[in-house]
C-alpha cells in the first residue's frame, strides 16, 4: 500500500513536528488525512473543520507552507512527492495542535465596522438597488467571503504590524461602503483610515493569490485607500 | 528559503520595488558627494568625471539606471494599481514595468560599449 509522510504540528507555539504515515488514497484531500489521523494514530489530534464542502471556512491551515482550505485542497495537487507537512494557520495564535486562536481575526472584523446598520425601518417603502449600479457591483464582488483567515495568515503586512486589521477585515469594509443601504457608511471609512488601517497595505497581492474563493482584497483595500483620501479632502473624516 | 507564501509576482515586484529604492538611496549621498566637488574647483570635479570613465564606473552607471527604471515603472505600477479602477490580476503591469526597465538598461549598454 501506498502511504504518505505526514508532518503534524503538535503543541501550542512552543511546539514541534510529529510524524505521521497514512494511507495514500488515488482521491483525498487535506482534511482526509488530518480525520484519518485522529480516528486511526492518535485521538488526541485537534482541530477544526465543519462543513466539508467549502461554505464555512473554519478548516484553513497552513500545508507545506501555503495557508488553503483543507476541505477543498487535494493531495495530488499539493504533495506531489507524498510528503505533507500541516501546521496552524500563521498569523495567530495557536490553541493546540491544528487549531489557531482566531479571535484576533474576528476582533478586527468587528473594529473594522463591517456591520451593516440600515438606514431605513420596517415600516418604510424599499428603496430599489439595482444590480447593475457601479456600487452594488462593486459590493457583490466582495461579498462572497467566507471568514477562513487565509488571505490574513498569508499577509506579510499582518506578520509585520500586528495591529493591522488585514485583507478580510478590510475587504468586508468596502463590501459594507458600497452598500448604499447602510447607515454608517462614514463610520467604516473613519474605522479603516487610523493606524491599523487600509493604508498599510502594500499591494504584495498574497491575499488575493491564496484566498480560496477567488475574492480580490487587494483591490478593496484599494478602493478603501480612494474612498478615504477623497473623503479626506473633502473635511469628512474629522 | 523565501516563504513559499510570498513566490508570485505581485511580490517579486514589490521586492523589486522596494530593493531598487534602498539601491537609490545608497546611491544619492555618494552623488552629492561628488557634486560636491566642484565647491573644490572645476579642476577635482573634472579629475573625477575622468574616473568614472573606468569600466567599472560605466557597469555601475548602468546597475543604476536599470534601479532607476525598475523604481519608476514599480511606482507607476502600484499608481496604476491603487489609482485606477482595476479588475484582474495586474500581472502584466508587472511584466511591462519589468520590460521597459530592462530595456532602458539595456540601451544604455549598448549605447556604452
Ligand atoms: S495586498 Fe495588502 S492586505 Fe493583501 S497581502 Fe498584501 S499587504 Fe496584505
Ligand atoms: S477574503 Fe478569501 S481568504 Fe480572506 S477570509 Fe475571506 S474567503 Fe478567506
Ligand atoms: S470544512 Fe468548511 S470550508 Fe472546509
Amino acid at each position: 500500500m501506498k502511504t504518505l509522510d505526514v508532518q503534524v504540528w503538535r503543541g501550542d507555539e512552543t511546539g514541534g513536528f510529529e510524524k505521521f504515515e497514512a494511507p495514500a488514497q488515488e482521491n483525498q484531500t487535506v482534511l482526509d488525512v488530518v480525520t484519518w489521523i485522529q480516528r486511526n494514530a492518535d485521538p488526541s489530534l485537534s482541530y477544526r473543520f465543519a462543513c466539508r464542502v467549502g461554505m464555512c471556512g473554519s478548516c484553513a491551515m497552513t500545508v507545506n507552507g501555503r495557508p488553503r482550505w483543507t476541505c477543498r485542497t487535494h493531495v495530488s495537487r499539493v504533495a506531489k512527492d507524498g510528503r505533507l507537512k500541516i501546521e496552524p494557520l500563521l498569523n495567530l495564535p495557536v490553541i493546540k495542535d491544528l487549531a489557531s486562536d482566531l479571535k484576533p481575526f474576528f476582533d478586527k472584523w468587528n473594529a473594522a465596522r463591517g456591520t451593516f446598520e440600515a438606514a431605513i425601518k420596517r415600516e418604510d417603502p424599499l428603496v430599489p438597488i439595482s444590480p447593475d449600479q457601479p456600487e452594488r457591483a462593486a459590493a457583490n464582488a466582495a461579498i462572497e467571503c467566507i471568514n477562513c483567515a487565509v488571505c490574513y495568515s498569508a499577509c506579510d503586512m499582518v506578520g509585520w504590524k500586528p495591529s493591522y486589521l488585514g485583507p478580510a477585515a478590510l475587504n468586508r469594509a468596502w463590501a459594507a461602503w458600497n452598500d448604499v443601504r447602510n447607515d454608517n457608511r462614514l463610520d467604516v471609512l473613519k474605522a479603516v483610515s487610523d493606524d491599523a488601517g487600509c493604508h498599510n497595505c502594500h499591494s504584495h497581492q498574497s491575499c488575493s493569490e491564496h484566498c480560496p474563493v477567488g475574492l480580490n482584497p487587494t483591490l478593496s483595500i484599494a478602493g478603501l485607500k480612494r474612498a478615504t483620501s477623497k473623503a479626506l479632502l473633502k473635511g469628512n473624516l474629522k | 528559503m523565501m516563504r513559499p507564501t510570498r513566490k508570485h509576482s505581485g511580490y517579486w515586484a514589490f521586492l523589486a520595488h522596494r530593493l531598487s529604492g534602498l539601491g537609490l538611496a545608497l546611491f544619492l549621498p555618494l552623488h552629492f558627494l561628488a557634486l560636491g566637488t566642484a565647491i573644490q574647483g572645476a579642476a577635482k570635479l573634472n579629475s573625477f568625471l575622468e574616473w568614472t570613465e573606468n569600466p567599472l564606473a560605466k557597469f555601475a552607471e548602468i546597475i543604476l539606471v536599470i534601479l532607476l527604471s525598475a523604481h519608476l515603472t514599480g511606482g507607476l505600477r502600484l499608481l496604476a494599481l491603487e489609482f485606477l479602477p482595476w479588475s484582474e490580476r495586474q500581472k502584466t503591469w508587472i511584466s511591462i514595468g519589468a520590460g521597459i526597465s530592462l530595456a532602458a538598461g539595456l540601451a544604455m549598454l549598448f549605447n556604452l560599449i
